[in-house]
């Protein structure tokens, strides 16, 4: 077998892991660029969604629960901002940073109350979850077209961020809030614009992200969304296509590293396994330190001065 | 004043941000126990030259010397190479980079205040400027930490609350340093820069907005420093009654250029100074 | 200005004070049995002092310097591995080690138990604990080299990185010998064992000793904290360029608050592996940081004995006062389908949020314990005084 061969079906699901990992990132890229705020209860809210459509599922038929459960996820995180964010609006950085951190304490401790602690199983969503053969490799529909909607999304967000009033209101924000704030733009408005898509597309990454997964458990958000937001860090923080790029990047190399030890022994590097899949997790930090001591603002963030 | 021993000497600074040019081959020296003063219209340069000088900005061209050793010396490198818009790229290409940081000028005795005041906002008057004695400090971390320190932390403390006596801010002296009404805290931290034991102090807009009343009471403080302390004194100001009073030599700068120098009475009565500056500045 | 006399006076009662909280909970430990109800407040102080001290380590560097780190459950990890592996004692070492071959085949403990007897013991346990602060010290400042010259929330988020990586390398399978991979260590020394015989009579030090260790450890960092190297600190934190322009080498000072704050955490970590009696890699993941950072939080940033009173505070919360919300009836309110499991913490994070919101800054603000105090005598005082004035 070509090195070719082995390695393909990993980078595949990279690309599809990169997908979700986008759709998370563009929220935390979104929201950082116009609070400055590492906004650590994002993850928890796609952990919540992934456990609404759960519930739902089980109540409702999908057509219902799938909008019920986007809609919802889309009040919790205009919800989130209006009680814990807006009224640290003129407090310090850090002060937002750990009522961020606070409210994603109090999402997992709920999961954990309303679950039990139980392992959930996702609902079967016909059509995505089927199972097709690409390329000689079988994987389930979501594999394939997550990053086609992830990349369909990111153009459409791109589109409304530079044709729309809102969009430019959004840029004028996150350039300087003070004196967007003087021009007369509603700044809470187009926050709570910012927290709606950035929901939104949680919410349908949580749809994909847990299709892929055989459950969901209170603490299921923590990694993925800190995946997301180290994406958004290595693409330049503020940077929607760079958040999408990282995420891509940080995926593949997940899924290289899950499977290192079998393409190596595969083309007879090592004789026998070397557990690097012990690091899938602790790869997207190592690539996240690298890109902060080479290139502090990421790939595609633009440099900020203090000023003595 | 030639035959005065040569405190800060400036050779063709040039401080360059792609294009613009910030200063352009400033030359200047402060003699010691000399006031001297670097005016010069809003946007002129004062404030990066004075960046430069402290080690905040590494500047594109030229080298600073301080009691007569380099301590900043560059040359346009890299992309400032290309790029370079000042007269003379070649002049210091043969010397080493050196790049000291502010901390490292400051122990060479070198101590700045702030334009916008910057004092540590949590700390007493007191504490503000014992923190600045750290630096003098011999003790280590553990000895200081197990209070093996103790004779010199009275030391340090007594130096402190005589200077606190001398600047007349002993009688605030366990107040929080931000609720002292705004000269005062510009006069402690020109106390706390004093804390340093430097040998050459250096101002920066010291009388930003500040009203008459208390510009002549700071002018009157900075004479009495003089007097007191035999410091040395380099002033970026723009107050022309605080300039013309206590300096004895004046450097003006316009669009980052050197444009005249002298005494009070010769720029008062030089024709492109008024032109430059005093013509189009109320404060003239 | 404050007195000499009076200073001396006023460190001469918060000694006096300590020793005899010490005294105290070496004889709470003699007469609480494990089957009484107050069992519990042995637990509490024995978990309490192992986050009291991670909580004053993490607000030395969080509230004290100024930089905001999240990878303290990595250090804390560090310090519990490397305690752990040194205190495994050689018969115990194959049941620990199932799967691997012990590469550290030392146990401080035992070698000088043999060689002087039971203090030898003790001075190993303790040797143990510091070996563990140095080691996570040690990390501290190969971590600190490239991470420290980041600001505010990048800092946070490579330390948080860097405590994932932490993690993930003591659970690789070929570290094994060293860390047992993915499995946990036990039957190292640990405070259930700890006693003293003295003429027949044995003393159980079981809480003493923790409490010890953390006590021992919050006053070095409050005469840090008060030194010239801690007014430093806080000097960096109010504002670092003002800080650097009189002097104040950042570089070296962001490292020594670093690495200082990291050795206090391998402590805490040591310690909660010796209360716990078992060190495992997947205890030590960021929502344990998080908590930390909540305890501060809760009792003030930038306030020494806040953190303390924070970290017991919730200790006692989650582990004994609100356990009710878990086991169907509290304050006397049954209603088993509210009150199961899970609520107490959901109760709690809502207590939190409401602190974090509206009281930000916390139980204590930046003040200590003894002036905090004073204030309230002075303001008792001022109503005496009101009252008699009245009349």
């Amino acid at each position: 077998m070509s090195l070719w061969n082995t390695v393909l079906p990993y980078i595949l699901s990279g690309i599809s892991v990169g997908g979700q990992y986008a759709l998370i990132a563009v929220g935390y890229t979104m929201v950082y660029g116009i609070l400055r705020l590492i906004n650590f209860a994002h993850g928890d809210v796609f952990m919540v969604a992934g456990l609404m459509m759960v519930y739902f599922a089980a109540a409702m038929p999908l057509y219902a629960a799938i909008p019920l459960m986007i809609a919802l996820t889309v009040l919790l995180g205009f919800t989130i901002e209006r009680v814990a964010y807006k009224p640290l609006r003129t407090a310090p950085r850090m002060s937002v940073m750990i009522s961020a951190i606070g409210v994603s304490y109090l999402l997992q401790n709920l999961a954990l109350y309303i679950t039990g602690g139980l392992n959930k199983n996702y609902p079967q969503i016909p059509w995505i979850s089927d199972k097709v053969t690409v390329l000689g490799a079988t994987t389930t529909r979501v594999t394939v077209i997550t990053p086609f909607l992830t990349v369909a999304l990111v153009f459409a967000l791109v589109y409304l961020i530079n044709h729309t009033k809102v969009g430019m209101a959004m840029r004028a924000v996150s350039k300087d809030f003070e004196t967007a704030q003087l021009m007369g733009i509603r700044i809470n408005n187009v926050i709570s614009v910012t927290f709606v898509i950035g929901t939104f597309l949680a919410a349908i990454g949580s749809l994909l992200f847990f299709s892929n997964y055989p459950g969901i458990v209170p603490t299921s958000g923590a990694m993925p969304g800190l995946k997301a937001f180290v994406a958004a860090v290595f693409g330049g923080i503020g940077s929607i296509p760079g958040a999408v790029v990282g995420a891509f990047i940080i995926g593949i190399s997940e899924s290289l590293i899950k499977g290192l030890d079998t393409i190596l022994i595969t083309h007879g590097a090592i004789a026998e396994q070397m557990d690097f899949s012990t690091f899938s997790d602790a790869v997207t930090f190592v690539l996240l330190i690298v890109i902060l001591v080479f290139k502090p603002t990421g790939l595609f963030g633009e440099k900020a001065t203090d000023k003595v | 004043m030639s035959e005065k021993k040569n405190v800060l000497r400036l050779d063709n600074v040039t401080m360059q941000f792609g294009g613009v040019v910030a200063v352009d081959d400033l030359s200047m020296e402060v003699n010691e126990g000399e006031i001297v003063a670097l005016i010069g219209p809003n946007g002129a340069g004062k404030t990066t030259a004075f960046n430069a000088i402290t080690g905040v900005y590494e500047p594109t061209n030229g080298m600073v010397s301080f009691l007569g050793k380099p301590i900043v010396r560059n040359h346009p490198q890299g992309k400032m190479k290309k790029q370079y818009k000042g007269s003379d790229a070649e002049k210091f290409a043969n010397e080493p980079v050196l790049n000291p940081t502010p901390d490292r000028i400051t122990a060479l005795g070198m101590a700045r205040t702030f334009q916008n005041i910057r004092l540590w906002k949590t700390q007493t008057v007191f504490d503000n400027v014992l923190i600045a004695k750290h630096m003098r400090r011999t003790s280590g971390f553990l000895s200081a930490t197990f209070r093996a320190n103790r004779a010199e932390e009275e030391a340090q403390r007594a130096e402190v609350r005589e200077l606190l006596r001398i600047v007349e801010l002993e009688d605030v002296s366990d107040e929080l340093a931000t609720s002292l009404p705004y000269g005062k805290q510009r006069r402690l931290e020109i106390a706390r820069a004093l804390a340093t034991k430097p040998q050459l102090l250096m101002l920066d807009e010291p009388a930003a907005g500040m009203n008459p009343q208390e510009t002549d009471e700071l002018t009157a403080f900075i004479g009495r420093i003089r007097s007191e302390f035999g410091m040395t004194i380099l002033l970026i100001e723009h107050h022309m009654d605080l300039v013309m009073d206590i300096s004895d030599r004046i450097y003006v700068i316009d669009f980052g250029k050197l444009i005249a120098s002298g005494t009070p009475e010769e720029i008062q009565n030089n024709q492109r100074v008024i032109d430059a500056y005093l013509g189009v500045d109320d404060d003239a | 200005m404050l007195d000499k006399k009076e200073a001396n006076r006023k460190n001469l009662v918060s000694l006096v004070a300590v020793l005899a909280f010490l005294a105290v909970v070496l004889l709470l430990d003699q007469i609480i049995a494990p089957t009484s109800k107050l069992y519990m407040l042995l637990t509490v102080l024995q978990k309490g002092s192992v986050y009291a001290l991670a909580a004053v380590s993490m607000n030395l560097l969080n509230g004290f310097t100024g930089l905001f780190s999240l990878g303290h459950a990595g250090f804390m990890l560090i310090g519990a591995y490397t305690y752990a592996i040194f205190s495994i004692p050689s018969d115990a070492r194959d049941t620990v080690y199932q799967y691997f071959d012990a590469a550290v085949r030392v146990s401080l403990p035992e070698v000088l138990g043999n060689a002087i007897g039971a203090f030898g013991t003790a001075l190993g346990v303790l040797l143990a604990v510091l070996l563990a602060g140095l080691v996570a010290a040690v990390f501290a400042y190969l971590i600190g080299l490239p991470v420290l010259r980041l600001k505010s929330d990048y800092l946070a988020i490579a330390t948080l990185g860097f405590a994932e990586i932490i993690r993930a390398i003591f659970q690789w399978k070929k570290l094994g010998p060293v860390t047992n991979g993915s499995n946990l260590l036990k039957n190292f020394a640990r405070c259930s064992t700890f006693k003293l015989s003295l003429g027949g009579a044995t003393v159980s030090l079981s809480t003493f000793v923790p409490v010890l260790i953390a006590t021992v450890c919050i006053a070095l960092i409050v005469l840090l904290v008060n030194s010239t190297y801690g007014r430093a600190f806080k000097a960096i934190r109010d504002d670092e360029v003002a800080a650097e322009a009189m002097g104040i080498n950042l570089a070296r000072h962001k490292m020594l608050a670093f690495c200082t704050s990291c050795f206090f955490a391998g402590v805490s970590g040591a310690t909660m592996a010796m209360v716990l009696s078992i060190a495992q890699a997947n205890n030590f993941k960021s929502a344990m940081t998080y908590e930390i950072l909540l305890m501060v939080v809760l009792g003030g940033i930038g306030s020494i004995s806040g953190s303390v009173i924070g970290a017991l505070l919730f200790i006692s919360a989650s582990e004994w006062w609100l356990r009710g919300l878990d086991s169907g009836s509290f304050l006397g309110i049954t209603a088993p389908t509210v009150f199961r499991n899970g609520f107490r913490l959901v109760v709690f994070s809502i207590i939190i949020m409401i602190v974090v919101l509206f009281f930000r800054k916390g139980i204590m603000g930046d003040r200590e314990l003894p002036e905090a105090l004073a204030g309230l005598r002075r303001k008792r005082a001022k109503k005496a005084e009101e009252v008699t004035g009245r009349e």
